[in-house]
């Protein structure tokens, strides 16, 4: 559980030092005028949109239950003799790439939707959701040799932690991918850019998160 | 990236928004059934979770049957006993208490408390309480599949969780894992929004500091059930893949009804890990709100403000960051390392430390108030005598050596009911008597809801007061029947059919309650805006029920804490947040409405 107990105590330190910085300084039973447009009275406490900070907090939540599986499969790798690690397929390394090149597209598409460049931002998140959908296809693919070559869910638990954690993982994307598709849909009936910069901002963030899991999960599985 | 406006409304302040765009729906269906109004959606997860919670309490009372007098009743068998045992506990701690604090209070006071229209995410909010309603439904279901609900004890502790003989084996543990997957991803949709609107929707001068204490556990409450509950989630599926596609995480290589099975290597014992890093963290899920709620409570029928607001602040979120590393407390019979235990037993009574600075704030909160000792009060201080019985028992517990022989026993079903069943629902009755008037515009019935304290109060130290006893003599717990145990004098026997009394007549008290819930509805005397005389916003809008948009034309302005109470010079003995400086030194109230 050292992980998931590093990741609590990390996230926990952030929030408490957050909240007590906000808290400390402060004489709550004085009673003032909230008149001056000060941002210090205004009910927001952080810069962001609601819709990205609600992603980023999403996304601390999906941290813990990735770091919550790393733990279990640290765990059970050394509570028992019975842990053989699978071959990690070639296919692997070139998914790898295609995600990279997956987020290298959405961050083009958002920095293009920044700019106001139609043309590019249509290309960004189409190049982006087509990689997208190149790596559910490759994992299924990786998925399918190994089950060709005989390492089947239930006979060993580093196979079983193996389509478990990956298969979690694409479908994290998968529905990263209904978020991509209604951004698409509404750029293509003529949405202004203006109007999607959010959108494909938030794309581009969750991509990018997901990428770096995966290479956290994938140096996992080579290096164990 | 974030100074970039993609739409230029995000950046204006909400009070400054005359009346914020809401969905307002024009079918019946949309206003009342898949309504997008927190308030509708709040009512809602209140009105499932006691109907789910009122299940429970009925298998409660067949426990009890059982335990009292056993041998009386056939269709109590041990396997129909232990399924009793688990789905009690599940749906007290899950469905009932979690989802009443904070998808039923959460989402009524929050947006009220905090000054904001509705939750940030409307459309979100109401899938997740579909979500919920249909975890519900799962769970029923489990009733009605071929082998009952799962009786693998609310823990549903692998191996036997899914073992043939354990009853449910074949559908109740599914449909279990399953409703508690659905449970958790619909809780995520609303948690996500009352941690957002908290932070970002708070009227103009409503700064963190200046928020009721109920927002503040409700909202502490929920960053911590974000992140535990994820712990769950992956156990649960863990589960399901040893239970439906034969892996081994759990699942050591076991021989079950003489037959070998094909699993290999796997470690309850992780699962247990898994369990109680959830697990913990979901006893403070359902006390921080409670704590908040009964510091709002007190303080208004004292007539004082809270004593050490600040205090009670970082005591909520020191008592939240700690809740994650006492888990294993739960696990010292589980043959872990001894230092393992020290280290565990030492943060268990850290975390003594701020929970009693709360106690004593709300003890010194009362000293020397002008108390009104309304139902609610009494509900509210009855918590306080619960909670620190239960909290003192827990010291036993924390400790490795003390509680070695007292796990498995009675002793510790005395300390959690206390501590995290009675205590918990004391302030749920509390608060419902408390804010009835502002749901319904009527006040409940004084005489009913005093009945329906004392009888539950005093009822509650008799079913558990006993217990104590019963757990010292090694009255082992789950057991269905503890006949030819010759450690067990005779004496523990009747003690247990008094006890099984005292709950009949506890569980008969509830159906007062509900009584009085019905009939204060259409009878209740009217209640006006803020019959308490209460400082916090949601008994200064403009209707009561408030409509949907909360606060009618304009937003309230936040000049003040919510704890102005018995302010020497003013004029009445309560301030409103709202009422600004000026208009107190002039001696007027009025409202900046």
């Amino acid at each position: 559980m050292t992980i998931s107990l590093l990741f609590m105590g990390v996230i926990m330190g952030v929030v408490a030092w957050w909240l007590l910085k906000q808290t400390v300084d402060t004489s709550p039973w004085q009673a003032d005028a909230p008149y001056a447009a000060s941002e210090d009275f205004s009910g927001r406490s952080l810069p962001q949109p609601d819709a990205k900070l609600v992603l980023i907090i999403f996304l601390v939540v999906v941290t813990s239950l990735f770091a919550l599986f790393i733990s279990a499969y640290l765990m059970r790798m050394t509570m028992a003799s019975d842990w053989r690690p699978l071959p990690d397929p070639d296919l692997l390394w070139l998914n790898t790439a295609v995600l990279i090149l997956s987020s290298i597209a959405l961050q083009w598409a958002h920095v293009a939707a920044r700019r106001e460049q139609l043309d590019s931002l249509r290309n960004g998140l189409f190049v982006g959701g087509f990689f997208a959908f190149v790596f559910i296809g490759g994992q299924l693919l990786a998925w399918q040799q190994l089950v060709d070559a005989g390492y089947y869910v239930h006979s060993n638990p580093a196979n079983a932690f193996f389509y478990l954690i990956t298969g979690l993982h694409a479908l994290h994307l998968l529905g990263g991918v209904v978020a991509w598709g209604v951004t698409t849909i509404k750029l293509m009936g003529g949405t202004e850019v203006a109007r999607l910069r959010l959108s494909v901002e938030l794309c581009a963030i969750y991509w990018h998160f997901l990428l770096v899991v995966w290479l956290i999960l994938f140096g996992l599985m080579l290096s164990t | 990236m974030s100074t970039i406006a993609h739409d230029a409304d995000d950046f204006v302040a909400p009070a400054e928004i005359p009346e914020m765009e809401l969905y307002h729906p024009k079918t019946w269906l949309g206003k009342y059934v898949f309504s997008q109004d927190a308030k509708v959606i709040a009512i809602q997860y209140a009105v499932t979770a006691m109907g789910i919670g009122f299940i429970a309490l009925v298998m409660s009372m067949l426990m009890r049957l059982q335990l009292g007098f056993p041998d009386s009743f056939d269709f109590i068998n041990p396997s129909v006993y232990i399924q009793l045992v688990t789905m009690h506990g599940m749906i007290m701690v899950i469905y009932l208490l979690t989802a009443l604090f904070l998808g039923g209070f959460g989402n009524y006071l929050i947006p009220l408390m905090v000054g904001a229209r509705d939750m940030v995410f409307p459309y979100l909010n109401m899938l997740s309480f579909w979500m919920y309603f249909l975890a519900v439904v799962v769970l029923v279901a489990s009733f009605f599949v071929p082998g009952g609900p799962t009786g693998a004890g609310w823990t549903l502790y692998p191996p036997q969780a899914i073992l043939q003989g354990t009853p449910g084996a074949e559908w109740g543990i599914v449909l279990m894992l399953v409703s508690l997957a659905i449970f958790i991803v619909g809780f995520t949709m609303g948690g996500l929004n009352y941690v957002v609107t908290v932070l970002q929707a708070r009227t103009r001068g409503m700064t963190l500091m200046r928020m009721p204490l109920t927002v503040w556990g409700i909202f502490m409450a929920t960053v911590l059930a974000l992140l535990a509950f994820p712990a769950l989630l992956v156990s649960a599926i863990m589960m399901l893949f040893d239970m439906l596609l034969g892996t081994s995480f759990f699942m050591p290589a076991i021989v079950s009804m003489g037959q070998p099975l094909d699993h290999t290597g796997g470690n309850p014992i992780l699962f247990q890990h898994l369990f109680w890093f959830f697990g913990h963290p979901e006893v403070y899920i359902v006390a921080l709100p409670a704590f908040g709620i009964v510091s709002d409570l007190l303080s208004v029928n004292a007539r004082k403000n809270i004593f050490g607001y600040r205090m009670m602040v970082w005591a909520i979120i020191i008592i939240g960051a700690l809740s994650f590393v006492v888990w294993a407390h739960h696990m010292y019979v589980s043959g872990m390392n001894p230092n393992f235990g020290f280290f565990f037993a030492t943060t268990t009574l850290i975390i003594a430390v701020p929970t009693a600075i709360k106690v004593y704030n709300w003890v010194l909160t009362l000293w020397r108030g002008n108390i009104r000792l309304n139902v609610p009060m009494l509900f509210a201080i009855g918590f306080i005598f619960t909670f620190i019985n239960g909290g003192l028992t827990g010291l036993f517990l924390g400790n490795v050596t003390i509680d070695l022989p007292l796990s498995d026993t009675m002793f510790v079903v005395a300390h959690f009911h206390m501590v995290m069943a009675v205590s918990p629902v004391l302030v749920v009755f509390g608060a419902i008597y408390h804010w009835y008037p502002k749901i319904t515009g009527r006040m409940m019935d004084e005489t009913l809801g005093r009945w329906h304290f004392w009888i539950t109060f005093v009822g509650t130290y008799a079913i558990y007061y006993p217990m104590h006893y019963l757990g010292f003599l090694g009255v082992p717990r789950r057991y269905y029947s503890i006949e030819g145990t010759n450690f067990i004098p005779e004496s523990a026997m009747s003690l247990n059919a008094g006890i099984s009394i005292a709950a009949f007549i506890v569980g008969a008290a509830q159906l007062i309650f509900i009584y009085n819930l019905f009939i204060s509805y259409s009878r209740g005397k009217e209640a006006g805006g803020n019959p308490w005389e209460a400082t916090t916003l949601e008994w200064q809008t403009a209707d009561t029920p408030p409509k949907h948009g909360n606060f009618g034309k304009s937003l309230p302005l936040v000049y003040r804490w919510a704890y102005d109470y018995s302010v020497p010079g003013a004029e009445k003995d309560f301030i409103p947040q709202n009422v600004p400086p000026s208009s107190v030194e002039k001696g007027t109230d009025e409202t900046n409405q």
